[in-house]
């Protein structure tokens, strides 16, 4: 333990030697100064020169590119979603209008036959009612007709049965005379 | 403190003064070499779904761009190229300086201060540049009583002037604190016997983990310290 602290200690001392060997620190010789700084100078200016004219301006470029882009496309994006949206709401529109077209047309010719089916009935009623009208003047006529025949037939019979009876000729008239007019005529 | 020493790879001399190309300008080429060939080579194909490396270099831009755009606002992104050079130059410095052996730009105060003297000296022009005088404003906090002012404006200005050195230091002290402590972990390591190499080699393990980190976060509060002091600039409020 003892030999070892010895050593290290040996082994410090050697090192802080060494450094103190060398006179003074290399950074302070001013015979070194005016080659650093001229060196200095070249290597920077011409670093700076790189940099700023070629280096930097590609690489800004690309990144200034890149944003462009990416904004390009995305306004690219939302252009052609509000394209697909207004497309959406004519194509909705379309349908709805469509569709009140569609009831429309439906009311319309249900309406139409409605009224031509009333037109029909109304046609058809009248010509019944003038065949009726008809039916009743030949029904009465013929009735007229069958009462006055009735009014001949009797006079007829009666003239008939009254020449049976009494044996003697009897004129029509005579009997049409007798004959009481039947009532109603 | 080897590490931190700097040699000459070949001698250069310009208008009298010594620019030789060393191992801190050697790594300097390096860092700006693999920055530069990282972001061309990342955007080759610009696409818009990126692939994975793509997306590192775009995650940096936005990281980087949405912090400037934070503290300085939308008008702030002109100085987005210079914070963001500032930033990955210091982070892959640090994050470089790292690998054993490598040389540390970041470790050396003239580099850090420098950068800061940068900063600061950028946006005290650019204060004068949008305010005028009225940017002495900023060393004098409204709703404060006159008696007071005579307190604070001293502060104000030395917190002022104290800036490049604040922000150069923080960087710098904690680069070479670092690597001094990995070099310092990494002789107890070599010099003791075997079982005395097991707890400095754990140990520098784990802090090598801790130095990941710290490297990051130097660079990033260094870019933000850059921010605020810019933002003090341009929009004058605390």
């Amino acid at each position: 333990m003892f030999a070892g602290t010895t050593m290290l200690f040996a082994a410090a001392a050697e090192v802080a030697e060494g450094a103190a060997r060398s006179e003074g620190l290399p950074q302070l010789d001013p015979n070194h100064f005016a080659p650093q700084l001229f060196w200095l100078a070249v290597s920077f200016a011409v670093l700076l020169f790189i940099m700023s004219r070629i280096a930097l301006p590609r690489v800004g470029d690309v990144i200034e590119e890149r944003r462009d882009r990416i904004k390009r496309d995305l306004d690219t994006a939302g252009r052609l979603k509000d394209e697909t949206d207004r497309a959406l709401s004519d194509y909705e529109k379309a349908l709805a209008d469509a569709r009140a077209n569609a009831s429309g047309i439906a009311k319309e010719t249900r309406e139409k036959l409605a009224s031509e089916t009333d037109a029909e009935r109304q046609r058809l009623d009248g010509q019944l009612a003038v065949k009726l009208q008809h039916a009743e003047a030949r029904i009465s006529e013929t009735k007229a007709k069958a009462v006055s025949a009735i009014g001949e037939i009797a006079t007829e019979t009666a003239r008939a049965v009254v020449t049976k009876l009494i044996g003697q000729d009897v004129s029509p008239d005579e009997v049409k005379k007798v004959l009481r007019p039947i009532p109603g005529e | 403190m080897e590490q931190f020493e700097v040699h000459k790879i070949f001698s250069l001399h310009l208008f009298g003064q010594d620019v030789s190309f060393t191992n801190s300008a050697l790594m300097m080429v390096v860092a700006l070499v693999l920055i530069s060939g990282f972001m061309v080579f990342a955007m080759r194909s610009r696409s818009l779904v990126p692939t994975r490396i793509q997306s590192m270099a775009e995650v940096l831009y936005e990281y980087i761009a949405g912090m400037v755009k934070e503290n300085l606002g939308e008008e702030g992104m002109k100085y987005f190229p210079w914070i963001f050079s500032i930033f990955i130059f210091v982070l892959v410095l640090n994050f470089i300086g790292l690998i054993p052996g490598v040389f540390t730009v970041t470790s050396h105060i003239i580099v850090t201060f420098a950068l800061a003297a940068m900063v600061w000296i950028t946006a005290t022009v650019i204060g004068f540049w949008k305010h005028g005088f009225k940017y002495l404003k900023l060393f004098v906090p409204e709703g404060v009583p006159f008696w007071l002012l005579i307190v604070i404006v001293p502060i104000e200005l030395i917190s002022y002037f104290i800036r490049p050195i604040s922000h150069s230091v923080r960087l710098f002290a904690n680069m070479m604190a670092g690597h001094t402590m990995l070099e310092v972990f990494a002789g107890f390591a070599v010099m003791l016997p075997w079982w005395g190499k097991i707890a400095p080699t754990g140990f520098m393990v784990a802090f090598t983990g801790l130095e990941v980190l710290v490297a990051f976060l130097q660079a990033l509060i260094f870019a933000v310290l850059t921010c605020i002091y810019l933002n003090d600039a341009l929009h004058m409020h605390h």
